[in-house]
């Protein structure tokens, strides 16, 4: 059937209004056959394998978004956790390891590489030691590594001596990244259930499941979401689902179509098509604008969580009969600094992190983009990871926690992140403290739902 | 393999668009298959769908293109088919 005029025109509409465009393209690189006895010929193993593979990556995409007339906005490379290829590394030597992703970041072309991580969800091995050792001067000396840590599964628990870690490691980030707003933080994340798939930064490494090399994809589209919500004022919310549902599909159709040509290009498997909403500051380019326009005078006020339930779910229906692998975080991202409804509802006093922490309860991924007053202690931050964690172990779902303890900024300050990391007022934490159940240690116990078998 | 594009033109209206856009079309020998066109509010739209004979003159032909968006005020834009049929039909 030729296609129609108006099909054609709600095509161009799309991507010239409503901001139509595919996230990411993220390839996936094996490190593992990079690790030897000798530190130098790791380094140059890595190097040569990252530039090698990922040599065309930014041009072929350029050049098949110019064919298809949609924009791809990032290029972007994700790694085998590097904990895993660091054998007797110091840290020294882990932090120089980091600084030759950057380089490889710069000659390819990309945006960010992400995989400077470890995953420690039930241990720590003395690789995954070094790595957490090296992350706050890695994440501080290097512009585009991201780095993320698993602290916690389903299947077994969450380690809470890593999150006790992690709760200092982001505060010595934040400090020594203290003359740029701390921006170091922004590049990091904690994780519990993550997944070895994910396209989106920071959080995207190549796990151990993954072949040699992959391309995935994440699409984006929440401004395309909010038109075709306006077009529908009246509508009931079994309808409003329908619409979003329906939304989805196209969108997420344009994006595996790309995915593949670029994967089938640079002659590397497709890997998944992450079905998520991601925000940018870009005018109507929001989720927390879809809330309100199902109905909430401000994101974060009652309805809020069922508002986003319901969007989350529909986004994924459309999305699931669109591609045939589906996979990564597949849900609505929540980044409060990259996202202009967020940000106005925090500034006027709708939303909290107490009620972005419930909204990570029925959406991906986790308390995204969110400036702490630079007050917050080691163990509060810890603290704020494990109850996060807590809440992606019980629901057999993926949370995360990115989260900048902005050093010398109080609450209601404003911090500029720059670029697609956009801005963020300052929200604060609770005053009391958390110290005795972090000095605690040890390991919260696998949940019931984990016996599964 | 045989590959189509669809060019949509958005501008307002006035004498020589389709002469100007066509021109261009056939320096590249690239054969319009369908044209439609409609004015909505002074708006001129037409969307074309060409043969395009050589994938890889894309870029030339979207440069050649440029110079016509400037002179006239239009929006041009020339899409691979794919997308189109990926996007509205299962």
């Amino acid at each position: 059937m030729p296609i129609a005029f108006t099909e054609i025109q709600e095509t161009i509409r799309m991507v010239q209004m409503e901001s139509l465009d595919i996230r990411t393209v993220t390839m996936g690189i094996s490190l593992l056959d990079c690790a030897d006895g000798d530190f130098e010929k790791v380094k140059e193993n890595v190097y040569q394998k990252i530039t090698t593979y990922a040599a065309k990556l930014k041009p072929v995409a350029e050049q098949v978004e110019k064919e298809y007339g949609i924009p791809i906005i990032n290029k972007r490379i994700s790694i085998t956790p590097i904990a895993e290829i660091l054998g007797n590394a110091t840290v020294d030597q882990a932090v120089e390891l980091a600084q030759v992703l950057d380089e490889a970041a710069n000659t390819t072309g990309v945006d960010f590489i992400g995989g400077f991580s470890a995953l420690v969800h039930k241990g720590i091995t003395k690789g995954d030691q070094t790595l957490l050792n090296a992350l706050p001067k890695a994440l501080s000396i290097t512009n585009r590594v991201c780095g993320s840590v698993s602290i916690g599964t389903t299947r077994t628990g969450i380690n809470m001596d890593a999150v006790r870690q992690l709760g200092q490691i982001i505060k010595d980030t934040a400090e020594l990244t203290k003359d740029n707003n701390s921006i170091g933080c922004a590049k990091f994340v904690a994780f519990c259930n993550p997944v070895e798939d994910n396209p989106f930064m920071a959080g995207a490494f190549h796990g151990a499941g993954e072949g040699e090399a992959v391309l995935s994809v994440g699409v984006s589209g929440p401004g395309v979401v909010l038109n075709a919500l306006k077009r529908y004022p009246e509508a009931d919310l079994g309808e409003v689902a329908d619409v979003i549902k329906k939304t989805a599909f196209k969108i997420t159709r344009a994006g595996e179509l790309l995915g593949r040509v670029v994967a089938e290009r640079l002659d590397v498997p497709f890997g998944i098509m992450d079905l998520s909403l991601a925000p940018t500051n870009a005018m109507n380019d929001s989720v927390a604008e879809i809330l309100e326009e199902i109905g909430l005078e401000s994101v974060g006020t009652h309805g809020t969580i069922a508002a986003l339930a319901l969007m989350n779910d529909a986004v994924k229906k459309g999305g699931a009969m669109a591609s045939s692998y589906v996979g990564g975080l597949s849900g609505a991202f929540i980044p409060v600094s990259e996202d202009n409804g967020m940000i106005r509802g925090i500034e006027d006093g709708s939303l909290t992190l107490d009620k972005l922490e419930a909204m990570t309860c029925v959406c991906s991924v986790g308390l995204d983009m969110i400036a702490l007053s630079g007050e917050a202690s080691p163990e509060t931050l810890a603290a704020i990871i494990a109850d996060e964690a807590a809440i992606g172990m019980i629901n057999k779902k993926t949370t995360a926690v990115r989260v900048i303890p902005v050093i010398g900024k109080e609450e209601g300050d404003i911090v500029e992140f720059g670029g697609l990391l956009g801005r963020a007022p300052i929200i604060g934490v609770k005053p009391f403290s958390s110290e005795k159940m972090i000095k605690r240690g040890g390991r919260i116990p696998a949940p019931l739902q984990a016996l599964i078998n | 393999m045989q590959k189509r594009a669809v060019v949509t033109v958005v501008g307002k209206d006035q004498v020589g668009i389709i002469a100007r856009v066509t021109n261009v079309l056939a320096k590249y020998q690239m054969n319009v298959q369908d044209i439609s066109q409609t004015i909505l509010q002074d708006f001129f739209t037409m969307i074309m769908l060409v043969d395009l004979a050589e994938q890889d003159k894309i870029d030339d032909l979207l440069h050649a293109f440029e110079s016509v968006e400037k002179e006239l005020g239009l929006t041009i834009s020339i899409q691979l088919e794919d997308v189109f049929q990926a996007m509205h039909r299962v």
